[in-house]
């Protein structure tokens, strides 16, 4: 028995080897670069391909957030507050919009329904295709025409559906917010919170349009999570509940619902990590819009560092984007973590 | 389909008259909206430039091939264009090869390591294995922006820069997180009983990978290759940052053709079809695989 622990042990060892280099290679290209483009962003290298790794203090980060006057006046903050909010109002709808698809999606589906895996194949296909295919394929629809060709895309769609009078320009710098002379606008202004009736805390229509394509592509999946789900409960459950006198309606409020909570929770994780750090979407859509109604961290980080040679800048925007997804993924991985250990 | 038989329906349960005909009408309802973008691409791409844009939604009088001179006639035009490039844009044609060239080394490197990180992480636990396994999930969420600096200067330090090996070296290793979480997952589920049973019958570490874990893989193996085949083929971050030259693979292509002004958007649209082509085919015919892989990928974190 001892030298079977011996053994096992050796062999433990060995085992560790075997992984070590991943290990290592974690270590350097996940946390070592992190700390690498922390240290970029507060260095001088400013600009140019060259680096210069001296310390520069936090000038970069004070751009973004305007710190003071001159900089609060400056393109930088005022894309990087643009590309904020539209990146947290485009997941909160895309989240929003994925669950109530996803789940409703589920809910028909399990009840029996001819041809059940045709709809499954078709609800869940474009999770198989290119943010950048399906960018394009939306812009393509979202061309609204104008005065001359008329409408086409999406909007000769409504039209010869005799809803001619949807015809949004999509690709305008609209930006949907609280009005500011309305009453609720006004009142907010008299308690100091006039920023909440002001395009800073709004949805553009380009937001919108992205999420109509995000969501194209993976409400599906979402319906594939929640159908799973759904399956796993057991039959005697609904039958309880059924036999207790449970309408349908609190069945999936009482029961279903709840039950369903940890698919939710991987819905959520998976979901929001991909829209937070949405970039080859907003690419394939055009970029970044008039105004900056489309533009996202990702993107502005990529623009500042490699279209402008800012290194410093777009580091610190890399940083930000981090911190954002960190504050989602950390709680997840440290709860994850105490239940694996608890089993 | 190929996903029937992936989640078996229940028997027994009761049905409702009442909202039938409401849940088919929805669900077809959904149909049209996910099948709507790809009609909308594989028409236009089959059309002539000069066609009707007020007719962009409406099939030809006649589907035939037969006269590209004639606008209400398909076309393979546009496809060819895609194909072939121009002066100005690298053809989807070349593109493909890239592709091919840098996703199946790239899927197959990942997924072996995926596997052998999965077998030691999932049955050869050592001291805070668990803990050191956490921190390795995190580099599968992290956005790439918060890394790219480092590695491209990296990459060229190391000459990878500006090649597709370097591209295939990047996916191996932002892979390791995923791949090693499936492979991790699904041995987690083989009994460990089976494993000292051979212990005691003398087996060690590599005997018993080679001749119990690697013949029961196969599943987990059939889903890491799909799951990193479509991630490594769709991926456009890396590819546009490391290669932008005539090596790019097609997903870098298509933004080049899709950003062109000059280029039709019939071109454009075959382009978009032809990247999208290889990712379906995988899905129609490995689907319900790919689902499971979803599933493993995501469920489990």
């Amino acid at each position: 028995m001892a030298a079977l622990n011996w053994e096992k042990n050796w062999e433990k060892i060995v085992g560790f080897l075997f992984v070590l280099p991943s290990l290592i290679a974690v270590l350097i290209f996940v946390y070592g670069f992190i700390g690498w483009t922390g240290w970029v962003s507060v260095s001088n290298w400013k600009r140019g391909a060259q680096p210069n790794y001296t310390y520069g203090g936090f000038d970069s980060y004070a751009r973004l957030f305007g710190t003071n006057e001159r900089y609060a006046a400056g393109i930088d903050s005022k894309r990087f507050a643009a590309g904020m909010r539209n990146v947290i109002g485009f997941t909160l709808l895309f989240l929003a919009g994925c669950i109530v698809v996803g789940f409703s999606l589920a809910v028909l589906l399990d009840r029996f329904v001819v041809g059940e895996g045709f709809f499954r194949s078709v609800f869940l296909f474009p999770m198989a295709i290119s943010f950048i295919v399906t960018g394009l394929a939306w812009r393509w629809l979202f061309t609204p025409g104008d005065s001359n060709i008329g409408s086409t895309g999406i909007n000769l769609l409504f039209e010869h559906l005799g809803l001619g009078f949807i015809r949004p320009n999509w690709a305008s710098d609209v930006v949907y917010h609280i009005p500011a002379d309305s009453i609720v606008g006004q009142s907010l202004s008299s308690i100091g919170l006039a920023w909440f009736a002001s395009p800073s805390f709004g949805v553009s229509l380009g937001i919108i349009t992205l999420t109509i394509a995000a969501m194209w592509q993976l409400s599906g999946y979402t319906m594939a999570l929640y159908l799973a789900g759904l399956r796993g409960i057991p039959d005697d459950l609904r039958e309880a509940a059924r036999v207790d006198g449970a309408t349908e309606v609190q069945l999936y409020r009482h029961i279903i619902i709840p039950l369903l909570k940890p698919v939710t929770l991987s819905v959520v994780i998976v979901l929001a990590h991909i829209s937070l750090k949405i970039y080859d979407l907003v690419v394939a859509m055009g970029g970044e819009g008039q105004g900056f109604v489309k533009d996202v961290p990702a993107l502005n980080m990529w623009d500042t560092t490699y279209g402008q040679a800012r290194f410093a800048q777009g580091a610190a925007i890399g940083v930000v984007l981090l911190i954002l997804i960190s504050i989602l993924i950390i709680p997840y991985l440290t709860i994850s973590l105490r239940q694996q250990e608890e089993q | 389909m190929t996903t029937q038989a992936m989640i078996p329906a229940k028997s027994q349960r009761r049905h409702f008259k009442i909202g039938r005909f409401v849940i088919y009408f929805i669900l077809i309802v959904f149909a049209v909206f996910y099948i709507l973008p790809v009609y909308l691409i594989v028409l236009t791409g089959l059309k002539q430039y000069n066609s009707n844009l007020y007719a962009m939604w409406d099939l030809p009088p006649i589907i035939s091939f037969a006269d590209c001179t004639n606008p209400y006639f398909f076309c393979f035009d546009g496809f060819y264009a895609a194909w072939f490039g121009s002066q100005a844009v690298i053809g989807m044609g070349q593109a493909f090869m890239n592709s091919v060239t840098m996703t199946i080394p790239a899927t197959i490197l990942s997924t072996l390591l995926g596997s052998l990180n999965g077998y030691i992480l999932a049955k050869w636990k050592f001291k805070y294995a668990d803990i050191v396994f956490a921190f390795v999930l995190f580099g599968m969420f992290i956005p790439y922006q918060s890394i790219l600096i480092p590695l491209i200067l990296t990459l060229r330090s190391m000459g990878l820069y500006a090649s597709l090996s370097g591209l295939v070296f990047v996916h191996v290793v932002y892979s390791i997180p995923i791949a090693g979480l499936i492979f991790r997952n699904y041995y987690a589920t083989i009994p460990n009983e089976i494993i000292e049973a051979s212990r005691i019958d003398g087996s060690n570490i590599f005997t018993i990978y080679r001749y119990i874990i690697l013949p029961l893989s196969a599943p987990a193996f059939v889903v890491v290759l799909i799951w990193q085949f479509t991630n490594i083929w769709n991926d456009f971050i890396f590819a546009v940052t490391i290669v932008q030259n005539e090596r790019m693979p097609m997903t870098v292509a298509l933004n080049n053709i899709a950003g062109a002004f000059t280029v039709p958007w019939n071109v454009q649209m075959a382009a978009a079809f032809l990247t999208a082509l290889p990712t379906l085919l995988v899905y129609v015919v490995l689907g319900r695989y790919f689902l499971r892989g979803l599933l493993a990928g995501s469920l489990k974190g």
